[in-house]
């Protein structure tokens, strides 16, 4: 593909609650072997974009070490590669990323230094499978300046934390408010963009020396009449992680057949960095029902409608349900969970119990744990 | 300048006839254990545990799965600029062209690997055995006794040590006799087949043997070092080592790996195991399955009932199949309904609806008896089994069935379908 990839990674989010303390949203472990950032990472590598820039800020160690080799996703060691950009004190510059428009402008060399002629422009923190050629197809047919990936949600989803955008006919974006109060459209930007190269370079030179830092606002939004913003929508499953509440469902939406299938069997693949483990064992006792269990785990207690991830213990007679508990959770006996959130390498007590009333808990609890 | 102090040469090429249809297409180290690994990966994570990073795999048969397997190394850390793992099969030279005819004669034709890396030292490993292993030890032994040849060796109760190769030592562990097999063993420490060598010792036996025929380690060069008076030792090894050279034993090293506590724990985070993970996605367990006493591999999806078993990666077990005490690989479909009792199913099996695996009599194989016991079936990789039909013990399938080679829908106990070549 005659592209360079950008992966904006440096966020983090009040919505996910303590499940951001230790980690960047991009870091997320999702449906027990991934990462959230694979994703996208896998999409570009199978859209045969060989270079790739992820941006971090936010925690960044997190995504460092998930990062530490461009094999895991097939990126190219001497013909392109996987660069993590984090900010850096320079001779002129001296402030952290301030948006995501500062983020490329103060890496801007990447994309002065790159001869394809496009870049693909996406966050890691979607779930998502999508062959970017398609859009740039779509880019180049319709001779536009920008192209914006948008999904159109259901009625019970809300749009108010996306930007919400409305297309004229032709598919050209003429509206564009970012977390509006109120929308009466439910047709949402994904974060996904295609642009030119050189055009990308000039609208952030623009921006930098108006002082503007963020790429939504203050040159997406601001250009709209200007520049030829136009939408591709795409129909397959996407879910933004963002907050603690679709963290979990998107989770949860692992447990369906349907949505197994096309992440898991269907061509083409998600790939991660593979750490080997074990199989998952299943010890005398132990009840498990419709859950996803990530390899190095033991089970003897009941499970139920659950995911698991690496390396969880689950003790005698302890039940679970309607719960995501994250890597290397040590559960003893006796303990009773439902709607939680266990956050990774956490230790919970015997005889300990945790339930999410209203909505689902997250659970940090830090015990000593004395392992076999 | 390139020097090794150690490396390692696996030799990985046998059959392992005795695995029946398991080894029909690939070579017994690439053979699947404990549900996501394979054989020789005991062997090449004991290496790179142990600090040796360079690892010549001498391949001859069926050596397919074996290559995609290993690769450039990259599972075991083994990709690296100076040594790492590289694949030796047999090749055409000027003069004269021969198949590897022995384990040293195998070794002899690449004394060019070997002198290219310059070691003090040479270790000699098979790769088909269940065990974890540090060969830094045994170096450490092999040094402090200013030895020319260390062996590793184990106690055997005494009266399955007329199996093995036996070693007689003096108190210092010097080696004073062998015996190969003996009927009346005088020890029961047995040779485990690793050696290390003293790299000029080696080239000097395996030069001086060039011309003998089928010219192997134990029975020939060690004796060769043996009358020369070299300084062998016996390192004695005692933790767990399981040789899976027959079905039986191969059903039941995988079948301990389930147990509560398992001799052999792959859980440990000191001395992991390595492989070539095929499979990233998790496992599915159905809201009317049932799962006890089991290890299952990564992006299997279980709808049935599995107990007592050891299942790979990528495997789907239909909804309301019965699976018991088996060992089911890599890629294997079993059907809705289906009962599997007591089997090893390889890689990539497909079976029907309603079958019935197991059944009956405990009669032996006709055929070839003394490979297919144990009251096991056992399905060679990429065979088919048609729906509604039962197989009975100590049967065997391999290749793609149809309904017209089961008679009355039944294969009986001891009975042998062999289709395998038709897939191709």
């Amino acid at each position: 593909m005659r592209a360079i990839g950008i992966v904006l990674a440096g966020g983090s989010s009040t919505h996910m609650r303590e499940l951001s303390n230790k980690r960047a949203v991009a870091a997320m472990p999702i449906a027990g072997g991934y990462r959230a950032i694979d994703f996208v990472l896998s999409n570009m590598s199978n859209s045969q974009i060989q270079k790739v820039a992820v941006f971090t800020q936010y925690n960044s160690k997190s995504l460092n070490e998930h990062l530490n080799s461009s094999k895991w996703w097939d990126f190219g060691r001497k013909q392109g590669g996987l660069y993590v950009f984090s900010p850096t004190i320079t001779a002129d510059n001296r402030s952290w990323y301030r948006g995501t428009a500062d983020a490329i402008a103060q890496n801007l060399d990447f994309l002065k230094s790159s001869h394809e002629p496009y870049v693909v422009i996406a966050s890691g923190d979607c779930i998502y499978k999508m062959d970017y050629n398609d859009v740039l197809y779509y880019h180049i047919a319709k001779k536009a300046d920008v192209t914006i990936v948008t999904k159109r949600l259901s009625s019970e989803q809300d749009a108010t934390r996306f930007g919400v955008v409305n297309v004229n006919q032709d598919g050209r974006i003429v509206e564009f408010e970012e977390k509006p109060v109120v929308t009466d459209s439910n047709l949402i930007s994904t974060g996904i963009y295609i642009v030119r190269r050189r055009q990308l370079i000039e609208m952030i030179e623009q921006a930098n020396e108006e002082g503007r830092f963020d790429f939504v606002k203050d040159i997406l939004i601001r250009y709209r009449n200007v520049k030829k913003i136009y939408s591709y929508e795409m129909d397959s499953y996407w879910s933004n992680i963002g907050t603690a509440e679709s963290y979990y469902d998107t989770n949860m939406d692992f447990l369906d057949k349907k949505v197994r299938e096309y992440f898991f069997k269907e061509y083409p693949d998600i790939y991660s960095k593979v750490i080997d483990l074990p199989p998952a064992k299943y010890n005398p006792g132990c009840k498990v029902k419709n859950s996803l269990i990530a390899s190095g785990s033991i089970i003897n207690g009941t499970v139920e409608n659950s995911l698991l991830f690496k390396e969880v213990y689950v003790g005698n007679n302890c039940t679970i349900k309607n719960s995501v508990i994250l890597n290397d959770v040590y559960i003893g006996d006796n303990c009773n969970i439902e709607n939680c959130i266990i956050e990774s390498k956490s230790t919970i007590a015997a005889g300990t119990e945790h339930i999410g009333k209203e909505t689902t808990a997250i659970i940090v609890e830090k015990n000593a744990r004395y392992v076999i | 300048m390139i020097r090794k102090e150690m490396i390692a040469m696996l030799l990985a090429g046998g059959q392992g006839s005795r695995l029946g249809v398991l080894t029909a297409e690939i070579a017994k180290p690439a053979v699947a254990f404990g549900g996501k690994y394979r054989i020789i990966d005991f062997a090449l994570s004991n290496c790179i545990n142990s600090g040796v990073d360079t690892v010549g795999v001498l391949t001859q048969y069926q050596p397919l799965r074996l290559n995609t397997h290993i690769g450039i190394g990259i599972p075991w850390d083994l990709d690296k600029n100076i040594g790492g793992v590289s694949v030796l099969p047999p090749y055409e030279k000027s003069n004269e062209s021969e198949w590897y005819s022995g384990t040293a004669n195998a070794i002899y034709q690449n004394l060019g690997y070997i002198e290219y890396y310059n070691p003090e030292y040479v270790l000699i490993l098979g790769g088909d055995h269940i065990y974890k292993m540090d060969y830094e030890v045994m170096l450490k032994f092999h040094k402090a006794n200013k030895a020319d040849i260390t062996i590793a060796t184990i106690q055997v109760p005494m009266e399955e040590a007329n199996r093995f190769g036996v070693v007689i030592t003096d108190e210092t562990k010097r080696i004073t006799e062998f015996e190969e097999k003996p009927e009346k063993p005088r020890s029961n420490l047995a040779s485990m087949g690793i050696y290390i060598f003293s790299w000029p010792v080696l080239r000097e036996a395996l030069i001086a043997m060039k011309d003998q025929k089928n010219c192997d380690f134990g029975k020939h060069i060690i004796p060769y070092c043996h009358n020369k008076e070299k300084r062998i030792f016996a390192y004695e090894y005692n933790g767990y080592w399981k040789d899976v050279g027959t079905l039986g034993s191969y059903w039941e090293s995988n079948m301990e790996l389930i147990d509560l506590i398992p001799e052999f724990n792959l859980y440990e985070e000191f001395w992991k195991i390595y492989t070539k993970t095929e499979y990233i996605p998790s496992q599915y367990i159905g809201s009317n399955a049932v799962v006890e006493k089991a290890i299952i591999g990564e992006a299997s999806e279980i709808y049935g009932k599995v107990y007592n078993s050891v299942i790979g990666s990528g495997v789907t077990i239909g909804e309301g199949a019965v699976v018991r005490d088996s060992i089911i690989m890599n890629g294997t479909v079993i059907g809705e309904r289906t009962v599997v009792n007591k089997s090893i199913l390889a890689e990539n099996v497909q079976i029907g609806n309603d079958c019935e695996l197991g059944v009956g009599e405990d009669i032996p194989n006709k055929e070839k008896p003394n490979i297919y016991s144990f009251g096991l079936v056992t399905v060679g990789e990429y065979s088919k089994i048609p729906g509604g039909v039962k197989l009975g013990k100590n049967t065997v399938v391999s290749g793609e069935t149809t309904p017209s080679d089961y008679v009355d829908g039944i294969l009986k106990s001891g009975e042998t379908i062999n289709k395998a070549g038709e897939r191709i």
